[in-house]
């Protein structure tokens, strides 16, 4: 297998065909690769297709043009490698934190005796022990989005699909959150695409930051941001982070968009 | 006693229904005489449970209220049973959808009451004609939660299982049953009460038995404050049935938020 090319997206193209309505271009000529453990962002103003980019990685839509490869495999459909953290945590509300987690586990049919235990410590790696045998509506936003993460990690899939998790959390949480995301990762070693609105977090969380210009979605420039590992928020206030994020906001400002 | 005050300040109601319930019917007591209705028009409360006293203590009558709830019973297990599996069919095959649904809504605007008579010419005197009176009432109401709730499923969360590969059979055991819950125990909920409804009108139109039966004789007799007994047990019937229902609803959809509810 190519570490290099743990993820491949070559020459992709997405174009919706509604019924109805003229054919809208999502996605226009996206290329780019993720190595083994790396940490990547993509960036874009409303509507530019970072999202549809996230659900074809994902294999829940269909490519129009072009190659996918996420851990050596063609993506023709949901791949057990994959993990995925969603907008809102869309945690069952009938089950229990932990039965929330055990989800992929129970729908690939995994050996649940084995898995519960890293359920169980994933759980308290996020600040969540205790509260296995609790249900989502007892929770905090910021802790039922945690629970998602442990549910797109517990099956140990190769790769951690990100689609803007903490756009719902206020900003403090949101920060917090961010910490205790870069923690999980260097603990768990997963690839991560990571899909946000907001240039600092993508900035701070990152190795390489893709930013996609306004529809049709196409590569504006894909950014080596070269901070320190480990992070602590206070990167952020360095001038290297500063020049990043004017740097990738300009990409937006020139195109007349405003966005965070 | 501390925790009992506590309790009615928290829930007024606990006072304010029984306070309610005697006031009227204090005042039904004392209207009565005082504006010279008389007995057999209208009964007093007190001539009433009289009448639901020597009821009660008649072996006939346990016999009546055993054909009753039979009916309503069966009826209700059917009509459900058989919502169910047309709903199903009808919410997740879209072939079966587009064949039967135009004939579920041409049934749904028929008054089923008015089958009534037809039931018992079909089916006879017995119980038969009732539970399936009882059967089809019921039908409709469960049958429209049935589609209704197994279409209610967040499109995040079933998103959210074909991301982790799940199969269609798998997003319905996990997503669209549990979302559709809600509705089942309300359709569930109607059907109790409507099951009781079609048995007792099926007796109405030609039956030797059974709660509907006893409230036409007790009707030809002029026996009115019997007719109140007999009225009485008819909506403790319904409001057991409806409290069962409620008991299972409440341990296993706990974690709804709301609780919506289509009528028929």
């Amino acid at each position: 297998m190519d570490e290099d090319r743990w993820i491949e997206v070559d020459g992709l193209h997405k174009i919706y065909r509604p019924r109805r309505s003229r054919p809208t271009h999502a996605l226009s000529d996206i290329t780019f690769t993720v190595r083994r453990g790396e940490f990547v962002s993509v960036v874009g103003p409303s509507g530019c297709g970072k999202t549809t980019l996230l659900k074809i990685l994902a294999g829940i839509v269909p490519r129009s043009e072009g190659t996918v490869r996420v851990a050596d495999r063609d993506v023709t459909g949901p791949l057990p490698e994959v993990g995925m953290v969603f907008q809102a945590a869309t945690l069952l509300p009938w089950r229990t934190i932990l039965q929330n987690v055990m989800v992929p586990v129970e729908v690939r049919k995994l050996d649940t005796r084995v898995y519960r235990e890293r359920a169980k410590r994933l759980l308290g790696m996020v600040g969540l022990d205790g509260f296995e045998g609790t249900y989502p509506h007892e929770l905090s936003g910021g802790m039922q989005q945690r629970a998602g993460i442990c549910r797109a990690l517990v099956h140990d899939p190769a790769v951690l699909l990100m689609d803007e998790p903490f756009g719902a959390l206020d900003a403090m949480t949101r920060e917090y959150m961010n910490v205790e995301l870069l923690r999980i990762w260097r603990e768990s070693g997963q690839t991560v695409v990571f899909v946000t609105h907001s240039i600092p977090e993508a900035v701070f969380l990152s190795d390489r930051v893709v930013v996609l210009s306004p529809r049709p979605g196409r590569i504006a420039e894909i950014v080596d941001i070269g901070l320190d590992r480990p992070r602590a928020l206070a990167a952020m206030a360095s001038d290297r982070a500063g020049v990043h994020v004017a740097r990738i906001r300009a990409h937006f400002s020139i195109a007349g968009v405003i966005d965070s | 006693m501390k925790r009992l005050r506590v309790d009615l300040r928290e829930r007024p109601e606990l006072l304010l229904v029984p306070a309610v319930f005697v006031v009227v019917m204090l005042a039904w007591e004392f209207a009565v005489p005082a504006f010279g209705v008389d007995d057999y028009v209208l009964p007093r409360p007190s001539q009433i449970l009289d009448a639901l006293r020597t009821q009660l203590a008649d072996p006939l009558f346990w016999g009546h209220l055993k054909v009753t709830v039979l009916e309503s019973l069966y009826g209700f297990l059917l009509g459900v049973g058989a919502a169910l599996v047309l709903g199903t069919a009808i919410s997740q095959v879209r072939l079966i959808e587009r064949t039967f649904m135009p004939y579920v809504v041409a049934f749904q605007t028929v008054p089923k009451v008015a089958l009534a008579p037809l039931f018992v010419v079909w089916f006879g005197f017995g119980m038969t004609s009732k539970v399936v009176m009882a059967a089809v009432i019921s039908f409709f109401p469960m049958l429209v939660n049935v589609i209704e709730g197994l279409r209610s499923a967040d499109a995040d969360r079933i998103q959210m299982l074909t991301v982790f590969g799940a199969g269609k059979f798998q997003v319905f055991r996990m997503v669209r049953l549990p979302s559709a819950l809600p509705f089942l125990f309300a359709g569930l909920d109607i059907g109790i009460v409507f099951s009781i409804l079609g048995a007792v009108v099926g007796e109405f139109i030609g039956a030797k038995e059974g709660l509907g039966y006893l409230l036409l004789q007790t009707n030809y007799n002029f026996d009115i404050a019997g007719m109140f007994a007999v009225l009485v047990v008819l909506s403790v019937l319904g409001l057991i049935a409806h409290f069962v229902i409620r008991f299972a609803q409440k341990r296993l959809v706990f974690w709804a938020e709301e609780n919506r509810v289509l009528g028929a």
